[in-house]
């Protein structure tokens, strides 16, 4: 068997990326992984609550549990993990410009590249967006659970995703209170035993209600919140003032195809998932065979299932630079498509599941 | 099935939502015996409390999204399946004279102790009656979720899920 010198790399060192750098070495490809944090991980080492799934999902574990093990098996199998290495471009003939701790530039060429670049945080304009107090849930949840450090002593809630519910949970186990959660959809979004943990602890949820505007001189010192009608306008005489000295947005999360971008591979439109993105193919490779996308930037999903796409591009990609046969590469595929499944059913999954479809269906046409 | 309209505005499943799910246990089940509650009405994918019953009393099976069925035979309330659901859905209710005890997970701190007066809360947080607290548990195996015991006049047995969490901000 013929096999490829040249790395695979891998750039975004979260679940996704992890799970397909430790795939590829496996196979004993040579990858280089890279991420602009000073630690591996992604956003795993924020998740204290336990995951959902079953047990080769992991299932019970808590997240950051979950990550120390993926960064275990990867310092086990001698992964090259570059950290403080920020991709910024990305050239023709796959070569990878990279900037190590701000001040070193290098090109290296990949023979497959796979982003795992994840996902953003939205943000939500309105009046007073821009006082200190106001952040996005992913913020608080970093400033608590990474840093230690209570962002406020009453907290709103804006979106009632899973995001949304879980940071409020895990705001108030950092002390906080939650004064609300609104969501402006006329029923909550996150899965029922969530909700139900944050409501027992006395958190009132308002749906089909916005804020209107976040007052205060120096920093946020309440908000005003109103119901609004089917089109999403306040209705007028709803208004009510919270105080509050922080407000948390859990709007939904974006793709971050800045790279995929660069490189050229074809974007689609998926609004489920986050909006744009690099379509994929089942083996998680974008309009570019060389290119695989796996993660949030594949569709914003959850933890456990970039984990799994991520192994179907390090399986398939170590396929290709021929350190898997194709018996073994197909096997494997199946397997992991197996478990994926199985996270994109029941109410939730479904919506999920056809929106991934989709994807395949516009990255076959490709 | 319902359309769950409590569990998806207010966050809490209603009594009704639990009863057409076949989920709720009403003081007369109870005043029977004692009995494993699991409040878990939606079809996520999910199944630890299955893996970690050593009865094999919890079944999901296939797919993983199926709700969670209890064999009431074979179920001998060991509560390993507490501590084990990530939804913090499940917890043991019994009947005892004028008294009734629910064990309930619990990740808040501080750990409530042996002896200490509690208020009990239903499901919306609202405080439903005063009870006590008979144990406390949180051995390295449950992973840091603690599992508390406490007591309470039977009459609200429904309605309680858990106790007030101390609102005193740190």
């Amino acid at each position: 068997m013929e096999t490829e010198r040249k790395p695979a790399i891998v750039v975004g060192a979260g679940p996704a990326g992890l799970c397909a750098a430790i795939e590829l070495k496996k196979a004993g490809a040579p990858v280089i992984l890279m991420d602009e944090n000073s630690k591996p991980g992604g956003q795993l080492f924020k998740q204290i609550h336990k995951f959902f799934g079953s047990r080769e999902h992991k299932a019970g574990t808590r997240g950051f549990e979950i990550g120390k093990e993926l960064l275990t098996e990867s310092l086990n199998l001698g992964i090259d993990v570059r950290l403080k290495t920020e991709v910024v471009g990305i050239e023709s003939g796959l070569k990878v410009w990279a900037v190590e701790n701000r001040n070193r530039s290098y090109t290296i060429e990949a023979s497959k590249l796979i982003l795992a670049t994840g996902a953003t945080e939205n943000a939500l304009s309105f009046p007073g967006w821009t006082l200190p107090g106001v952040m996005t849930a992913g913020c608080a949840q970093t400033l608590i659970n990474v840093h230690r450090v209570l962002p406020g002593k009453r907290v709103l809630m804006i979106g009632s995703g899973n995001v949304g519910v879980i940071v409020a949970y895990q705001l108030m186990q950092a002390g906080a209170e939650v004064v609300a959660v609104v969501e402006a959809l006329p029923k909550l979004g996150g899965y029922g035993v969530h909700t139900a943990k944050v409501a027992r602890a006395g958190v009132p949820f308002r749906c089909a209600t916005t804020i209107l505007r976040a007052e205060g001189k120096e920093s946020v010192e309440r908000a005003i919140i109103a119901k609004i009608d089917s089109r999403f306008q306040p209705i007028p005489g709803t208004e009510e003032t919270l105080e509050v000295d922080t407000i948390c947005l859990a709007v939904g999360l974006t793709p971050s195809i800045e790279l995929a971008c660069i490189a050229g591979c074809k974007e689609i439109y998926i609004p489920e998932l986050g909006g744009n993105m690099p379509g994929h193919d089942r083996y998680m490779r974008s309009s570019d065979e060389s290119i695989y996308v796996v993660g949030d930037i594949a569709g914003v999903e959850e933890a456990s299932t970039a984990m799994e796409e991520g192994r179907l591009a390090g399986i398939h990609a170590a396929y290709a630079m021929g350190y898997l046969d194709e018996a073994t590469m197909k096997a494997r595929t199946e397997e992991t498509v197996q478990r994926l499944s199985s996270l994109r059913q029941g109410v939730f999954g479904q919506k999920r599941f056809a929106a991934k479809q989709r994807i395949l269906e516009k990255g076959a046409a490709q | 099935m319902s359309d769950n309209q409590s569990l998806k505005t207010t966050g809490a499943p209603s009594l009704e939502e639990l009863r057409a799910a076949s989920m709720l246990t009403t003081l007369a089940d109870l005043e029977e015996k004692a009995c494993l509650c699991i409040e878990c009405v939606e079809e996520i994918p999910c199944n630890p409390c299955e893996t970690s019953c050593p009865q094999n009393a919890l079944t999901v099976g296939s797919p993983i999204t199926n709700l969670p069925v209890i064999d009431r035979e074979k179920c001998i309330l060991c509560g390993l399946c507490i501590p084990a659901c990530p939804g913090l859905a499940i917890t043991i209710k019994s009947v005892d004279g004028d008294m009734a005890r629910i064990r309930f997970p619990w990740e808040y701190l501080p750990l409530p102790v042996k002896g200490q007066k509690v208020e009990m809360v239903d499901r919306q947080g609202q405080v439903v009656c005063p009870g006590v607290v008979i144990a406390a548990i949180n051995p390295a195996r449950n992973n840091r979720t603690a599992v508390v015991t406490a007591e309470f006049s039977k009459e609200f047995v429904e309605n309680v899920i858990s106790i007030r969490r101390n609102h005193e901000i740190l």
